[in-house]
């Protein structure tokens, strides 16, 4: 079961939504309810799952209602018609009570200016979620601080928001959060207020954080380059409604209107794909046990290449055997490999970005294996075919 | 346009016949308690030396504002009183500013949390204000006599009337002008509203609420000088009798014995409002 499943979500502003709906359900379009009726649409019929675990960037311009969309979600904004299930549980008919601990307890909030209270110090600030829940004095500081350092911030627990910088407040934003230890983090435009370089950092960050943490995030981003960075999926708004849900890849490679297209066109192609898009699945390997030097130099004239990667049995990689060195054995009437294999070679993971591949490559006289954690040969990367494919992609996007 | 006049003074002159003729063993009673604990609490103060006085009041200046040429100020300006024979009247007018401040406070604070919270009540509370504030000061002490007779108590009564829209006036406008991301925050962590009083409102508004105590206390004190009209003595009492008897020497004495009070009061107020941001 998805953690967060929201169906049919619609949100209008003004004081009859009745009438909007039924004009949106003729298929009138934002614009055209605005100008007839005065009425808002912050949320056109959306519908979307985050799984347990994932960063779901909602990305869009600004008045797309992706704000409005995250809001919904914890109902500091009432949505005016849809389905929002967390945990299975139905968010739409709650109580104060229920409505309360759901926000206390299972989502923290990360907002765009901070939203830092000004009269607190850092650590207190840090505490504010667990006060809300009623946690002593004690424990909530303990968990504070805990939070605090998380977030690389030890030691500022006696300052106060004003003397930090912009991203170390946004650290603060973000460990008051985490304190909470929520299963479901919403971060509402949480890095756009910061300058570029800090931004990256601050990306950086959140991605090791996950790696330790496995929230569930969802993230609201005008950035498309941030949403590329950060999205496990992406879900793009436009006027309220969800132009495409896909992983960064999908959306850049195979836009699903030509708004999308146009979104992403200016994007560097070679952040989002990564090694595993642009390798080739070789079939044509040396078995090191079987495949002697005779063996090993009929593949590489068949498959028309001057080297070959050589793989013991269970696939995993040993090293690569060029053509000469093949032929000099053969010639001395060698009947096994392994004297002729270089094992000193250089691998990528299939999630290295494609732009990392280029400096990699750049002085390797051989090509690139693509191996997976335990080794395992996945795929070979030549300078060729990486031009080739970044060429393709980058066309069709 | 005369012959159909409004029966507008009659309506309101009945109403507050009834209300006295009802409520007053009520309203005369307190008058009595307040009496008793105002004239109790001046007498202890006079009990006090001037001279350990004035340093006591000296030591507090010092104390909560950290100035020492406000300290030494307050220390010149008080001899100065005393010098000029109007000690006794000043401690009246204190104890009576006191006082009436307290309850305008007491008033005034939650009446304007209230006005802040709920929109009907803002609605309803704004437009008595502008009545309060512009009806002139004077109109008070009529009714003021036939609910507490003359004395103290209507003073003190009329004081607080007159002086208490800034303090509802500031607070309401100190919780309403929180930063919206702020009260979005406190709502997504799961705050009450009662949580967000304490733990956000309040805190964030201190400073203007105390600009609007400051000006509670200013008000009370011009008001007090009038109300000696009704019978409160002090320093207003003064003005009055050399109003009255033509001394103009006498009158500024006490005037400038009003002020001084007044700078003490108000400087010291407002260093506690701006130590409070930090």
């Amino acid at each position: 079961m998805a953690k967060i499943h929201v169906e049919g979500l619609y949100k209008i502003f003004g004081p009859n939504p009745k009438k909007a709906m039924h004009m949106l359900s003729q298929g009138k379009t934002k614009d055209e309810i605005m100008a007839a009726i005065r009425h808002g649409v912050g949320v056109d019929n959306a519908s979307f799952e985050v799984n347990e675990g994932e960063i779901v960037v909602i990305m869009g311009l600004s008045g797309s209602g992706k704000s409005t969309l995250v809001r919904c979600l914890n109902r500091l904004i009432m949505p005016t018609a849809g389905k929002i299930l967390i945990d299975g549980q139905d968010v739409m008919t709650m109580g104060d009570d229920e409505l309360r601990q759901l926000r206390q307890r299972k989502m923290g909030m990360v907002f765009q200016n901070f939203a830092l209270f000004p009269h607190r110090t850092v650590l207190e600030n840090a505490a504010l979620g667990l006060e809300i829940q009623g946690v002593g004095k004690e424990e909530r500081l303990k968990l504070a601080e805990e939070a605090l350092s998380m977030v690389g911030l030890d030691g500022w627990g006696e300052s106060y928001p004003r003397q930090l910088s912009g991203g170390m407040q946004q650290r603060v934003g973000l460990a008051r959060a985490l304190a909470l230890s929520p299963d479901i983090l919403l971060m509402d435009e949480a890095f756009s207020a910061l300058d570029p370089l800090i931004r990256r950092d601050m990306q950086d960050e959140l991605i090791n954080l996950q790696e330790k943490m496995h929230k569930t995030i969802v993230f609201i981003s005008h950035d498309l380059d941030e949403a590329l960075k950060l999205g496990d999926r992406i879900i793009l708004m436009k006027d309220g409604a969800i132009v495409q849900i896909g992983t960064p890849e999908q959306i850049l490679t195979s836009p699903a209107t030509d708004y999308v297209a146009r979104f992403v066109e200016d994007v560097d192609i070679t952040k989002v794909l990564t090694a595993e898009s642009v390798m080739k699945r070789s079939e044509a390997v040396a078995y090191l046990r079987t495949d002697g030097p005779r063996a090993a130099l009929r593949k590489m004239r068949k498959h028309n290449i001057a080297h070959l990667f050589v793989v013991d049995h269970n696939h995993r990689l040993v090293g690569i055997v060029s053509a000469d060195a093949a032929a000099a054995l053969a010639a001395r009437g060698e009947e096994q490999l392994a004297e002729a294999v270089c094992t000193d070679i250089k691998t990528v993971f299939p999630n290295t970005p494609a732009q990392d591949l280029f400096t990699i490559m750049a002085d390797l006289p051989y090509p690139l294996a693509v191996v997976d954690e335990n080794n395992k040969f996945k795929g070979v990367i030549v300078r060729g075919t990486l031009v080739a494919a970044l060429a393709e992609r980058g066309g069709a996007a | 346009m005369n012959q159909f006049k409004l029966p507008v003074g009659e309506l309101i002159e009945s109403g507050i016949d009834f209300l006295v003729e009802h409520l007053s063993f009520i309203t005369k009673a307190s008058a009595a308690v307040v009496e008793t604990m105002l004239g109790g609490m001046e007498h202890g103060l006079l009990l006090i030396p001037i001279p350990i006085f004035i340093g006591l009041i000296g030591a507090g200046v010092w104390l909560l504002t950290r100035d020492r040429k406000l300290t030494l100020g307050s220390a010149l300006g008080l001899a100065l009183i005393w010098n000029m024979g109007l000690w006794t009247a000043t401690v009246s007018t204190i104890a009576l500013v006191v006082v009436a401040t307290l309850c305008a406070i007491a008033i005034g604070v939650p009446l304007g949390i209230l006005s802040a919270i709920s929109k009907r009540m803002y609605q309803v509370v704004m437009p008595v204000l502008d009545v309060m504030q512009t009806m002139p000061a004077f109109v008070y002490l009529i009714p003021a006599i036939p609910f507490f007779g003359l004395g103290k108590t209507a003073a003190i009564f009329s004081t607080v009337i007159f002086s208490m829209p800034p303090a509802i006036r500031f607070t309401c406008l100190g919780i309403r002008q929180i930063p919206t991301e702020l009260v979005e925050c406190s709502t997504a962590f799961g705050a009450t509203r009662m949580q967000r009083l304490l733990k956000l409102d309040l805190p964030l508004a201190a400073p203007t609420i105390m600009a609007g105590i400051n000006q509670t206390v200013m008000l009370a004190l011009s008001m007090v000088v009038i109300a000696s009209m009704i019978g409160a003595k002090g320093l207003g009492g003064e003005v009055w009798k050399a109003i009255q008897r033509l001394q103009m020497g006498r009158g500024f004495e006490a005037g400038i014995a009003i002020v001084i009070v007044a700078m003490i009061l108000d400087r010291v107020l407002q260093k506690l409002g701006t130590r409070k941001e930090k």
